[in-house]
């Protein structure tokens, strides 16, 4: 809760990397206590549903499932670490998600096969980032404000691209990846992905400069603009950057459902943030963790997975995850502060 | 009341019913200038007659059903050289679609078609209309007060899920220890509970079979696939599986290919094109769909059409257009899929 600014830090580090250690050591030394407890609660989870569902919970086909239904809001809520670490908030991802999977999937990108339909996913998640990013970088206008304005536009133009319509996916190459015969090693391709984009966002927020200086920026933008960091450059980097992981997701979603939908990505930036502050990181900026983000999406899988194991109704798996989300707030509070 | 009606019917229904078609069918140019009270006795058809203006408030078509529903409305519509339809911009939201039916009111529209995002909300308006001496067809969603509306005429939820039930009970009647799953769809609507009591209703004439698990999904194909595939894992086996969406059925169909499954029968609902075409081709688990016909918005023109003119239904001894209609959910599967086809929606 009470670490140094680390602006100042970042500044003297700026060229030098971070820690000379090997990075497992780094790794394990950097795994606080929040980490640990979210573990835990996962660790007790696994517990509740093997006991619950024995037969079912802990068969490998169920493990690949909770994988990857994880993979593509986890994608999305690693781009939202980083925003919320620079101190800012994307309302925009489930919208932006939509929009991206509507456009990749229209009549006219199918032409092109899996490329058009992959290509047109990320350059729609970036291109909604990038207005993000200038709206807020060199629009001084406040995150929240910017990404609920893209949030209404990607909902109303993805409306208008399918006219309400789902627009199914015809080529062989996208269904394929979500189908059994494209695992690797048991692993769905969807997984992989997800484990590459969680690995490349924690080489970047730990082991790199546009790491430091984004946990700078959240720390305190004035301390880091003073220390020669270019902030709203930075900015508009991560919006950019948001934008991206919406559009990976957008393509994942696409190979899950084998359509697009403008009612896609419903509700994700709810999910999204849910899983990082329970991760650990600070929704005033300055600080947090990939890890804890992503074990904060799995947690949730894991929890959506057991519920529907126990056939539970919709009205009880809503107050139980309300009341899990604050139990694991409380358990992690408690156990950073007693540290 | 119900003394009133047969005694109207016995003194006038049989007439109408042997003469007025005959009346209209074989003089309907000369009768379209009568003024005279025997035109209560006509009844509504294709041929032009008095000129209708008839406004049509509809909701956002966020869906493949409620776009169908603006279809069918426009379509038919166009079929009538006499009506005229002002159609408004479809909207989810309360206020804009109270706004937005005022304005029809203020263009003194002869008629009105409502389907109103929230029917409570919407009954004010609807009471401003009838009193303003606008007839209003209430489309699908009722409003609170009978009072708010000329006509209603709506899908059969309750009766989509006795239509699956039934359907899925013949099929399964023979097994014993049936099991069977039901995909339901957005559990804060009361529209899904209906599906859901009627389906459990059906089942209770097959004892030997019994609904192992229910889980609720969005509508959407995410949602569908996500919790159908969840449900997959949960129950390794089971006889048969009611889906009450077939747009989220097409994600409950992913998701069964993904887990290549096919030990079991698959029942849709509504009525989607995708649904028709795969249970045509008999290529997959699903082998029906039952129908919410969102053909009901044309039947909903016909009616707003013949209230305008001051006509009754055809086929129908009534003098005047019904004050309820319900739509029947029918099971379309392989066998009647062909005579349905049309009515499928993307």
């Amino acid at each position: 809760m009470t670490q140094p600014a680390p602006a100042a830090e970042a500044a003297t580090h700026k060229s030098t990397p971070a820690d000379g250690g090997s990075p497992w050591r780094a790794a394990v030394a950097r795994a606080d206590v929040r980490t640990l407890s979210l573990l835990g609660v996962l660790a007790a989870l696994i517990v509740i549903g093997g006991i619950t569902q024995p037969d079912s919970f802990l068969d490998s086909d169920n493990v690949q499932l909770i994988l990857t239904q994880a993979s593509v809001i986890g994608v999305v809520t690693v781009g939202m670490t980083f925003v919320i670490i620079s101190g800012g908030i994307d309302l925009s991802v489930g919208a932006i998600v939509a929009l991206a999977s509507v456009w990749a999937t229209t009549v006219a990108t199918q032409d092109f096969g899996f490329a058009g339909i992959l290509f047109t996913a990320v350059i729609v998640g970036m291109g909604c980032g990038l207005v993000n990013g200038v709206l807020i970088a060199y629009g001084a206008i406040v995150p929240f404000i910017a990404t609920l304005a893209m949030l209404a536009a990607g909902r109303g133009l993805a409306l208008q691209i399918t006219d309400g319509k789902t627009q199914m996916v015809t080529v062989d190459g996208v269904l394929k990846l979500g189908e059994r015969d494209s695992y690797i090693l048991g692993i769905p391709p969807l997984v992989l992905v997800f484990a590459a984009v969680t690995v490349v966002g924690w080489l970047i927020l730990n082991r790199t400069t546009f790491g430091r200086r984004s946990v700078a920026v959240g720390g305190n933008a004035e301390a880091a603009r003073l220390a020669g960091i270019d902030v709203r450059r930075q900015r508009l980097y991560l919006y950019l950057l948001s934008g991206l992981c919406c559009g990976i997701a957008a393509f994942l979603l696409i190979i899950l459902s084998g359509s697009g939908q403008n009612t896609n990505g419903n509700l994700y930036e709810l999910d999204a943030i849910a899983a990082v502050i329970i991760g650990g990181t600070l929704l005033s900026g300055g600080r947090g963790t990939i890890t804890g983000s992503v074990l904060g999406v799995l947690i949730f899988t894991t929890i959506q997975n057991i519920f529907a194991l126990n056939n539970l109704e919709t009205a009880t798996q809503q107050i139980a995850k309300g009341a899990i989300i604050v139990a694991a707030v409380l358990v992690q509070r408690r156990s950073a502060t007693t540290s | 009341m119900p003394s009133h009606t047969s005694r109207r019917g016995l003194l006038f229904g049989a007439a109408a019913l042997s003469t007025g078609a005959l009346i209209t069918g074989c003089t309907s140019n000369e009768s379209k200038d009568d003024d005279s009270d025997d035109k209560s006795q006509q009844v509504a058809d294709d041929k032009p007659g008095k000129k209708v203006t008839i406004g049509f408030a509809g909701p956002q078509a966020d869906h493949g059903w409620l776009n169908a529903i603006n279809d069918n409305a426009k379509k038919r519509a166009e079929k009538y050289s006499d009506v005229t339809l002002e159609a408004t911009e479809g909207s989810n939201d309360t206020a804009a679609q109270i706004g937005q039916v005022e304005t029809l009111i203020n263009k003194k529209v002869d008629v009105l078609v409502v389907l109103p995002a929230d029917g409570k909300a919407l009954t004010q308006v609807g009471l401003k209309a009838m009193k303003a001496g606008i007839p209003v067809v209430n489309l699908d969603r009722v409003f609170a007060s009978p009072q708010a509306y000329r006509c209603w005429i709506g899908g059969d939820n309750y009766g989509m899920g006795l239509s699956a039930g039934h359907y899925i009970g013949e099929k399964l009647k023979d097994k014993k220890n049936a099991r069977v799953v039901e995909l339901a769809g957005l559990d804060n609507l009361e529209l899904t509970k209906q599906r859901s009591k009627g389906f459990d209703d059906a089942l209770k004439n097959y004892p030997n079979i019994k609904k192992v698990a229910r889980q609720a999904a969005d509508f959407t194909v995410e949602s569908g696939q996500s919790k159908m595939s969840q449900l997959l894992q949960a129950q390794k086996n089971f006889d048969a599986l009611w889906n009450h969406d077939d747009d989220q059925g097409v994600g409950a169909l992913r998701a069964i290919k993904q887990a290549g499954r096919d030990d079991f029968l698959m029942v849709g609902g509504a009525g989607a094109l995708s649904a028709m075409q795969a249970i045509e081709a008999d290529n997959s688990v699903l082998k029906a769909t039952v129908l919410y016909p969102p053909t009901m918005a044309a039947s909903a023109i016909d009616l707003a059409r013949a209230l305008g003119q001051g006509k009754g239904v055809n086929g129908m001894a009534e003098f005047e257009i019904p004050s309820f209609v319900t739509c029947y959910s029918a099971v379309v599967d392989k066998e009647n899929v062909g005579q349905y086809m049309s009515t499928g929606f993307k």
